[in-house]
């Protein structure tokens, strides 16, 4: 599951990536929405949210670019990631609406934790869009359980404690934190945060049903010449695809 | 950390512990002085100074950088990080840790840093490491992002001193506990001398952590008014300015939910004020709530007017007050001015001005340089 940030070179060069990336093999694409706080974050994802943020980038652009979206990948589930004051700024309800008649697949916040999200997954459940909830290897068995039980679509897994960024190697011990959670969830497991490389993604198959891919990403856009950048990304998603099988049973 | 925090609150060693270090180490109960020159040339009200800025390093912060760390050394935690914008928390909490013997490590926006450069010597001095952050608006909002950053990364060794009370819960409870002693010991010295409770109490707000100190042990007793200053910057129809509670709308940053000072997108704006001790979007959202039921009120008053009453100040009394508490000085003074002899009006005078002696002069036009 590939991370990008919406409109980062800028608008036309997502639209074009997001049909590239689904090509690539991605099962499922991440929209990064860009916010002024991004506390999350580590320096390559927040240098590409300051760039969108220049370019004009909103939640309503971004909610419009899933819409322009849509046709082109008609089979590639799209989700909204971003922090949680443009969406309560926007409205919970508004964004329901607007981002179910555009197609929004999920949404994921990760200053929201699930004590405080009740009002937003009442505006989304029903309109069948995921509350993507964020677990960390810090959560205790009980905050797990927890937030299983009120989970859809799937979990984010964060692998280390730490913010988004490329790392080296996979954090010790994320196999057991992955099997922690599993035992209390049916709901594929994603591994999120530090995945760089085509032997994470290997090493992880098995123990979880996604990996997302953001800053190693970002990093490849941020630094190919323009007109390479749609290939060079492609070729990266592609090169870290098959790793892991598909949990809809593959959409090559 | 609530447990640990809930745990040491009830604690009567922990108690004892942070009151003695209050006594013999931040110099506490601070005096309340009777500001009588300045009273004399208002004309009207009494005008009471609750004197923080005689706490140790020079401001009230000392009083949660003691608690905090505290509670540091119980849960085991020996590397502490902050943030600071004036420096005045970041010394505060250098100076703990450097008698405490924890490791301290402050982030501080590089614009801040360029502001107030004595301060990050200040720090170097007291063994901590002062970490620029170059990311958004380098003040420090920025600072934050950065050192809940850092606290995520290393959460098993660290306890970030967060030091205004903003912030995820227990945060903005447990500063507020920790600042109480300012209106606590204020209401007992007031009650002391004048046999009664003040009619205003009035505190500079930024983030809100002297405020709600003050405020707080003040908000059973009906009869008294609380009144937050905000920094007003270079005016609120300009959009320079910091007033979050005066013109700002609900939002969500740091992990709670308060007053924010965001665009039609909720993204966060960028502010303004002549101290960087104010220069914040957010507020607590303990001073959220008393603004949505009434019971405290707040105002915002510009660069100039708190130019103003530090030059009152300095000049009536003797007492040269932060540029923040200067904002908070000057609204305590239009207010006297229209009161009759007899009312009172608690200021909490936050912190010294050492700190800004530079920013008056270049606000008057000298060079100190030279």
């Amino acid at each position: 599951m590939p991370f990008l940030t919406a409109g980062f070179p800028d608008v036309n060069t997502t639209l074009e990536l997001v049909p590239a990336l689904a090509q690539a093999g991605a099962d499922c694409i991440e929209l990064g929405v860009p916010f002024s706080d991004p506390l999350a974050d580590g320096v390559t994802v927040q240098t590409s949210s300051f760039q969108a943020l220049k370019n004009g980038v909103t939640l309503e652009s971004c909610i419009k670019l899933v819409d322009q979206l849509r046709d082109k990948v008609p089979d590639t589930p799209l989700i909204l990631m971003g922090y949680y004051n443009p969406i309560f700024s926007y409205g919970t309800a508004r964004f329901g609406e607007e981002a179910q008649r555009a197609g929004v697949d999920g949404v994921i916040v990760p200053d929201l934790p699930p004590d405080e999200s009740g009002p937003l997954r009442e505006e989304c459940k029903p309109r069948g869009i995921h509350v993507i909830p964020l677990l960390a290897p810090t959560s205790t068995d009980a905050r797990i359980e927890k937030t299983c039980s009120t989970a859809s679509g799937f979990i984010y897994c964060v692998s280390l404690t730490g913010v988004t960024g490329a790392r080296d190697e996979l954090p010790p011990g994320v196999f057991q934190f992955l099997e922690r959670v599993r035992r209390h969830t049916d709901l594929p497991l994603a591994l999120g945060f530090g995945i760089s490389r085509r032997e994470h993604v290997e090493a992880v198959g098995g123990h979880a049903q996604a990996v997302m891919v953001g800053s190693a990403l970002v990093r490849v856009i941020t630094d190919s010449p323009s007109e390479e950048l749609i290939e060079r990304a492609q070729k990266f998603v592609g090169e870290l695809n098959g790793a892991i099988p598909s949990p809809k049973g593959g959409q090559e | 950390m609530e447990r640990a925090y809930n745990e040491a609150k009830d604690d009567q060693a922990f108690r004892r512990e942070l009151e003695t270090l209050n006594l013999t180490y931040a110099g506490r109960p601070t005096a309340l002085y009777f500001a009588a020159n300045l009273t004399r040339q208002c004309g009207g009200g009494k005008i009471y100074l609750k004197r923080e800025d005689l706490a140790h390093t020079g401001a009230h912060k000392i009083n949660n950088a003691l608690g905090q760390a505290l509670l540091a050394k119980h849960m085991g935690k020996q590397r502490i990080i902050a943030e600071t914008g004036a420096g005045q928390h970041g010394v505060a909490t250098a100076t703990v840790c450097a008698m405490m013997g924890l490791q301290c490590i402050v982030y501080m926006g590089s614009e801040d840093i360029r502001r107030q450069s004595h301060n990050v010597f200040r720090m170097r001095l007291l063994g901590a490491e002062v970490r620029p952050v170059e990311s958004g608006s380098r003040t420090l909002k920025d600072a934050i992002n950065e050192a809940i950053r850092d606290w995520v990364t290393n959460v098993e060794s660290t306890h970030y001193l967060l030091g205004s009370a903003v912030g995820p819960h227990p945060y903005p409870m447990m500063v507020r506990d920790f600042h109480s002693v300012i209106g606590g010991e204020a209401r007992d010295q007031l009650l002391q001398v004048e046999g009664r409770l003040p009619d205003y109490v009035v505190a500079c707000v930024g983030g809100g952590s002297n405020s709600i100190g003050t405020f707080y042990p003040f908000i059973q007793d009906e009869g008294v008014r609380l009144v937050g200053v905000e920094a007003g910057g270079e005016g609120l129809d300009r959009n320079k300015h910091a007033a979050t509670l005066s013109a700002g709308r609900p939002g969500v940053l740091h992990g709670s939910m308060s007053y924010l000072l965001q665009d039609e997108h909720g993204q966060v704006m960028e502010t303004h004020s002549i101290t960087a001790g104010l220069d914040y979007p957010g507020v607590g959202p303990e001073h959220s709530h008393l603004k949505e039921t009434g019971r405290a009120e707040y105002v915002a008053v510009g660069d100039r007017e708190a130019l103003e009453g530090f030059h009152l100040l300095s000049r009536t009394e003797g007492i040269i007050p932060a540029l923040e508490p200067s904002h908070a000085v000057y609204h305590a003074v239009e207010l006297a001015k229209g009161m009759a002899h007899d009312r009172i009006i608690l200021v909490c005078l936050s912190g010294r001005g050492d700190k800004d002696i530079h920013v008056v002069a270049e606000a008057g036009g000298v060079d100190l340089s030279g």
